[in-house]
C-alpha cells in the first residue's frame, strides 16, 4: 500500500483508526505521518458510507482504499458494494469505472468470537461485478493488492487476520504484481488434489508434508482468487491426480468449496477415481468465544490430514 | 422586456434566464405529461413523475456550473436532466426502454445510470444510496483542490436512511464542496411526513452536522436559484456543505403503479394545485412583461412538437440487441 500511494497520486486510503493508530492490525502504520491526514483518512464509525464515499470517490477519478476493520462489519456495506459498487459499470453500459478496494481482515482462530472471526467471502463471491482476492502468504499479499489497486474494477480484498502473526514469509524489496484470477499451486503432488485458500492453505500444506513421509503426495492449489475462480487451474489439478479434496474455514452450504466441486463434477468427472470431497466449517451461526468451542470450529493440520488419507485410500 | 429587468428577482438570473427556466419547465411537464400516457397505454412499464417538482429541479441546476460540476440525481429528476440539456428523445427513449438509451442502454430504469460527459450520476433506486457517493465525489474534488460542486438530490424519504446522516456527517467534518439538495414533497410513496420525522424539516437537521441548512419554497424558481447559488458558492469557497430543503409538491402518485387515493384526500391535492411552479413562474414572467401570451404559446407549441417528434420516434425505435448483453460487467483490455 505504502508503494502505491506513493507512486499514484489518486490512491488514498480511508478507514476506522487508521490515522495515528495505524490501523488495529497496523497495516497503515506510519501512513498519516508519511503521507497526511488527506490521504490517509480516519472515518467515524460508519461503515456502509466508509464504502459509499470510496465508490464516489473511485467514480471521480480517485482510486480508493477502503478498510473495514474487521469483515464482521462489513454487512452494513452490502449496499454500497453489491447493490452499487458491482453494477456501476454494468448499469451505466459502460461509461462508469469504480477503481476501489475494501481491504478487510477476516476468519478466526484469534478468540474473535461471534464477531471478530466470520469468513463472508462468499457472499461477495457470489456477486458479478465485484473480484475477491484472498492471499494467504505475504508474497500474494503485495502482489496481489497492487494489481487490486490498479485494477479499474471493485476488489474486495480479504485477509486472514491469523496469517498476520502466524505466516512469515519473503517479501522482495522490488516491484511486481501477481494477476486476479490466478491460482498457484503451492505443493506439487501426483495422488490428490487439495484445493484451498486463506489461512487453511498452511494446515493443508503441512498436513501434505506429514502425508509424504507415508508416501502419499498430495497438490496443494491456492485459489487465491475466488472472483474470478481459476476453473483452468482447479481442473488442471483435479485432471491430474482424479481425487479433490476442497477445504475452507468458512462454513459449507453456499460457500466456495461448493462451486469448485461443481466445476469439476462438470468439466473433468470423467478424470475421476473418487467422489469429490470437501472439508469446511462447521455449519454453525459463528465461530464460538472459548477456545475449546473456538477449536471445535476451526480446521486444524490433523483434521485435515486425515481428511486427505481418506481420499487417498479410496 | 429590457426596462423591466431590474426588478426581476434574485441577482443573477435575468429575465433571458428566466424564460429558459420557463422553455425547459414546459418541455419537462409536457414530456412528463406524455410518458404518463404512454404508460396507461402499456408502451412505458414504469413512470416516476416530476410534476410539481420542476421549479425546484431546474432553478437549483441554473445556479450550478454545467460541464463542471456533478449531479447526483435520483429517480424524480426528469427537470434535473432536461436542465442539463438532455432532450424529450433522450429521456422518452429511458421510459419505453429503447435501444440508444444515453445514461444505461435501456438496462436500468428510466433516468437512470450515468453521463459523465453531463456530470449526471444515477446508479440505482435504492434511496439514498447515492448521498454518500455525491460525498465521496466532493472528497475528490477537494483532494484534487478542484473548485467543482456536487449537488446531490433526494427526497424527504431518504432522509430517514442510515446513508443519508453519515453522508452529511462526513461532508460536514471535512467541509466537502456539497449541496444536499431535499425535493421534499411531503410523501414517502404513501407515508406521510408526521410518521417520517418528529420535526418539522430536513433542513434543521443541519445545525446538528454542523452546516447550514435553509428550507425554501420549491415551487419558487428565484427562491430556489437564491438558495443553491448560495450553497454553491460556499461550497466554491472551500466553507463546506450546506442543506437546501425546496418544499415542493407530488402531484401524481409516486410512480405508475402506485393508487394515491388510497391515502392521499382529494382537497389536498386541489390546494397544492395552487402552487404549481409552472402558472405561477408563468404569471411572474408575464408581470415583469418578460413573456407575452403569444410567446406561451409559441413555447407550449414548440414543447409539444418536440414530445410529439420524440414519441413517434422511440414507438418505432428497436429494443436493444441482447448481443451487447455481457458487455461491461468488467472492464476490458489491460487495466
Amino acid at each position: 500500500m505504502r508503494e502505491e500511494i506513493a507512486r499514484d497520486s489518486r490512491v488514498f486510503v480511508m478507514g476506522e483508526d487508521i490515522g495515528a493508530r495505524g490501523g488495529v492490525f497496523l497495516a497503515t502504520d506510519g501512513f498519516e505521518a508519511e503521507f497526511g491526514e488527506d490521504r490517509v483518512i480516519d472515518t467515524p464509525l460508519a461503515e456502509s458510507s466508509i464504502v459509499g464515499i470510496a465508490l464516489g470517490a473511485a467514480m471521480n477519478g480517485m482510486r480508493p482504499i477502503a478498510e473495514i476493520q474487521f469483515a464482521d462489519f462489513i454487512f452494513p456495506t452490502f449496499n454500497q458494494l453489491l447493490g452499487e459498487a458491482a453494477r456501476a459499470r454494468y448499469g451505466t453500459e459502460g461509461s462508469v469505472s469504480v477503481p476501489m478496494v475494501v481491504r478487510s481482515p477476516y476468519g478466526g482462530g484469534v478468540r474473535g468470537g461471534l464477531y471478530h472471526s466470520q469468513s463472508p467471502e462468499a457472499y461477495f463471491a457470489h456477486t458479478p461485478g465485484l473480484k475477491v482476492v484472498t492471499p494467504a502468504t505475504p508474497y500474494d499479499a503485495k502482489g496481489l493488492l497492487k494489481s487490486a489497486i490498479r485494477d479499474r474494477d471493485p476488489v474486495v480484498f480479504l485477509e486472514h487476520k491469523r496469517t498476520y502473526r502466524l505466516v512469515r514469509g519473503e517479501v522482495p524489496e522490488a516491484e511486481y504484481t501477481l494477476p486476479i484470477g490466478k491460482a498457484d499451486v503451492k505443493l506439487e503432488g501426483r495422488d490428490l488434489s487439495v484445493i484451498t485458500y486463506g489461512l487453511v492453505l498452511h494446515h493443508c500444506i503441512e498436513a501434505a508434508r506429514e502425508l509424504a513421509s507415508e508416501g502419499i503426495h498430495a497438490e496443494v492449489v491456492d485459489l487465491r482468487s475466488l472472483r474470478p475462480l481459476d476453473a483452468a487451474a482447479i481442473l488442471d489439478s483435479a485432471k491430474k491426480t482424479g481425487k479433490a479434496l476442497i477445504v475452507h474455514e468458512d462454513t459449507r452450504l453456499g460457500g466456495i468449496g461448493g462451486e469448485v466441486a461443481a466445476i469439476i463434477a462438470e468439466e473433468a468427472f470423467d478424470y475421476l477415481d473418487a467422489p469429490i470431497m470437501r472439508l469446511t466449517g462447521p455449519e454453525v451461526p459463528a465461530m464460538p468465544f472459548s477456545p475449546t468451542l473456538e477449536a471445535e470450529f476451526m480446521l486444524d493440520t490433523a483434521r485435515i490430514a486425515d481428511a486427505m488419507r481418506r481420499l487417498a485410500r479410496y | 422586456m429590457n426596462e423591466s429587468q431590474p426588478h426581476i428577482a434574485p441577482k443573477g438570473l435575468s429575465s433571458e434566464k428566466l424564460l429558459d427556466v420557463y422553455r425547459r419547465m414546459v418541455l419537462c411537464r409536457t414530456c412528463d405529461e406524455r410518458v404518463w400516457l404512454l404508460n396507461r397505454q402499456g408502451k412505458a412499464a414504469i413512470v416516476a413523475s416530476s410534476q410539481g417538482h420542476e421549479a425546484a429541479q431546474i432553478g437549483s441546476v441554473e445556479a450550478m456550473r454545467k460541464g463542471r460540476d456533478q449531479f447526483y440525481t435520483y429517480y424524480r429528476d426528469l427537470g434535473v436532466l432536461f436542465a442539463l440539456g438532455m432532450t424529450p428523445m433522450d429521456v422518452m427513449l429511458g421510459f419505453t426502454a429503447r435501444a440508444g438509451e444515453p445514461l444505461s442502454g435501456a438496462r436500468q430504469f428510466p433516468a437512470h445510470g450515468a453521463s459523465p460527459e453531463l456530470g449526471i450520476f444515477n446508479l440505482s433506486n435504492v434511496v439514498a444510496t447515492q448521498i454518500p457517493q455525491a460525498v465521496g465525489a466532493a472528497l475528490a474534488f477537494k483532494m484534487r483542490g478542484e473548485d467543482a460542486v456536487v449537488i446531490v438530490y433526494f427526497g424527504d424519504g431518504a432522509s430517514s436512511v442510515g446513508d443519508c446522516h453519515e453522508g452529511m456527517n462526513f461532508a460536514a467534518i471535512h467541509r466537502l464542496p456539497v449541496i444536499f439538495f431535499c425535493e421534499n414533497n411531503k410523501y414517502a410513496i404513501s407515508v406521510p411526513l408526521a410518521k417520517q420525522m418528529a420535526v418539522d424539516s430536513v433542513a434543521g437537521r443541519a445545525e446538528g452536522y454542523g452546516m447550514p441548512g435553509i428550507a425554501i419554497d420549491g415551487s419558487d424558481v428565484a427562491a430556489v436559484y437564491e438558495a443553491a447559488s448560495e450553497a454553491a458558492a460556499r461550497a466554491r469557497r472551500g466553507d463546506g456543505p450546506t442543506v437546501v430543503e425546496a418544499m415542493v409538491e407530488r402531484y401524481l402518485p409516486h410512480t405508475s403503479d402506485d393508487d394515491d387515493s388510497r391515502y392521499r384526500p382529494g382537497p389536498e391535492l386541489e390546494e397544492a394545485r395552487k402552487r404549481d411552479p409552472l402558472p405561477l413562474l408563468r404569471q411572474k414572467l408575464m408581470d415583469l412583461g418578460g413573456l407575452t401570451d403569444e410567446m406561451d404559446r409559441s413555447i407550449r407549441a414548440d414543447a409539444a412538437r418536440q414530445v410529439d417528434e420524440a414519441t413517434d420516434y422511440v414507438e418505432s425505435a428497436p429494443y436493444p440487441e441482447a448481443d451487447g448483453f455481457h458487455d461491461h460487467v468488467y472492464a476490458e483490455g489491460p487495466t
